[in-house]
């Protein structure tokens, strides 16, 4: 027992490791590199996964710049801008924990709470842009009509440019109600919420439209878009056709595979809800900072180690804006 | 501690390496949006010109965020080789099996997928 009573002068000592530091890191910074580490390899595994199940469906995985093309405020399809504006906030954020540490070192505890708050309001908008960049996704673009089979095909103009359902679809239909387990069966439950048309305005508006035209989720690899599908072919598709599909789910997806909304909503899921410990972490360090702990302390290393995990969670995000939105 | 004699401020490196970070996702971003064909058509190694660009241009990111927003630059030699051989190894041994195995899988599976419907 004696080993673990803790006398007066050892406080400190035991807390930190016996003292001792090997490769001349504090025992903090070592733990915190430990759980870096470990953290590395569960986001490979959830990134590897992904790109089993892309080259598993090499010629049908939906094209990213085809699904987040949105961008605030404005109408139109521009791919790539706002995942940019994302990368670029996390990036700066990063800087300016970094620059907090910087000053920590000086112990310019002004400087540091400047910075700390930057890194904290910088970390606020990534979030928040993420949960925008949801509800788009969610709520879809265009929508699509699902084949028995569990395909997507998507319906075009004639240029073969992607155009929603309400551009060609004439509602004739009365409204049906969304199915819940008091009104419906109570074994079944709808995959998402009701699309707008039913599958056979959907029919019927794109038989008596010849401009609009059918796109199959199978990828043409020597051009690398979705091949466009002959009248003839785009009515035996919507012969199989089961169900309209507007927006993504865990269960449909408007933009083709599931398996990529389940992935899409997971990995950066779970990459958000790092941002999101981040934010506590850095609020928690930042009122330390504010009323002296480190000021006391004599150093400022605590910043140092949340820094660490801050910029862990940027270099995640690297990594998660080449897979799903560049390669 | 690795800092201890490091009291002056890294400010202006810093701000260098910011730069240098904003300049690889703007060019990626541009890249990723013209898609040149000369690039994106092309095949090496198993996969685009352009996917290669991607992948090296990422690798460069990471290389500079753990290096220098990380410290790694100043931590001592062993730790950081303990830190980045042991996970660079990890990952490229996880990665290179299962996308080895996807490339099977889409092998076996491609001949049973239909793209056209009798009827």
């Amino acid at each position: 027992m004696e080993a673990t009573v803790v006398t007066e002068n050892s406080t400190e000592e035991v807390w930190s490791g016996g003292g001792k530091k090997p490769f001349a890191a504090s025992y903090g910074k070592m733990m915190m590199w430990f759980f870096i580490m470990s953290d590395a390899l569960t986001f490979s595994g959830f990134l590897v996964a992904y790109g089993l199940m892309r080259f598993k469906f090499l010629e049908s995985w939906p094209i990213a710049d085809e699904v987040f093309t949105h961008v605030p405020f404005v109408h139109g399809h521009f791919p790539m801008y706002y995942v940019a504006f994302m990368t670029f906030i996390l990036i700066f954020s990063s800087v300016t924990m970094v620059l907090a540490v910087d000053a920590g070192h000086q112990m310019k505890k002004g400087k540091v709470i400047i910075y700390m708050l930057l890194t904290i309001v910088g970390g606020l908008i990534f979030l928040g842009s993420q949960a925008w960049e949801w509800k788009n996704f969610i709520n879809g673009t265009y929508g699509a009509v699902m084949l028995q089979d569990g395909k997507i095909a998507q319906f075009v103009d004639k240029d073969g440019h992607q155009i929603a359902l309400s551009d060609f679809v004439i509602k004739t239909d009365h409204d049906r109600v969304q199915q819940t387990r008091s009104t419906g069966l109570w074994f079944v439950e709808e995959a998402g919420t009701l699309p707008p048309y039913t599958l056979a305005e959907v029919v019927s508006s794109f038989n008596a439209n010849p401009d609009v035209g059918l796109r199959s989720e199978e990828i043409d690899l020597e051009i690398k878009k979705k091949k466009i599908l002959s009248r003839e072919e785009a009515n035996k598709y919507l012969a199989r056709a089961t169900d309209v599909v507007m927006g993504a789910n865990l269960k449909v997806n408007e933009y083709g595979k599931t398996l990529f909304a389940d992935f899409f909503f997971f990995i950066t899921g779970f990459h958000g809800f790092h941002v999101f410990s981040g934010i506590l972490i850095n609020i928690i360090i930042f009122f330390n900072v504010i009323i002296g702990t480190y000021e006391k302390r004599g150093h400022y290393e605590m910043v140092e180690k949340v820094g660490l995990y801050w910029h862990f969670v940027d270099l995640v995000w690297v990594f998660v804006f080449t897979f799903f939105y560049l390669v | 501690m690795a800092h201890a004699e490091a009291h002056e401020s890294h400010t202006g490196l810093i701000w260098k390496v910011f730069g240098f970070l904003s300049l690889i996702t703007v060019v990626e971003v541009i890249l990723g949006i013209i898609k040149p064909a000369s690039l994106h058509l092309t095949h090496f190694l198993g996969t685009s010109f352009l996917n290669w660009i991607f992948l090296i241009l990422t690798l460069v990111k990471a290389y500079g965020i753990t290096w220098y927003f990380m410290h790694l630059k100043q931590e001592k030699t062993s730790l950081r080789r303990a830190i980045v051989w042991t996970t660079v190894f990890l990952i490229c041994y996880l990665t290179t099996l299962l996308l080895i195995e996807g490339n099977y899988i889409h092998d076996r599976l491609f001949p049973y997928v239909s793209w056209n419907y009798v009827k």
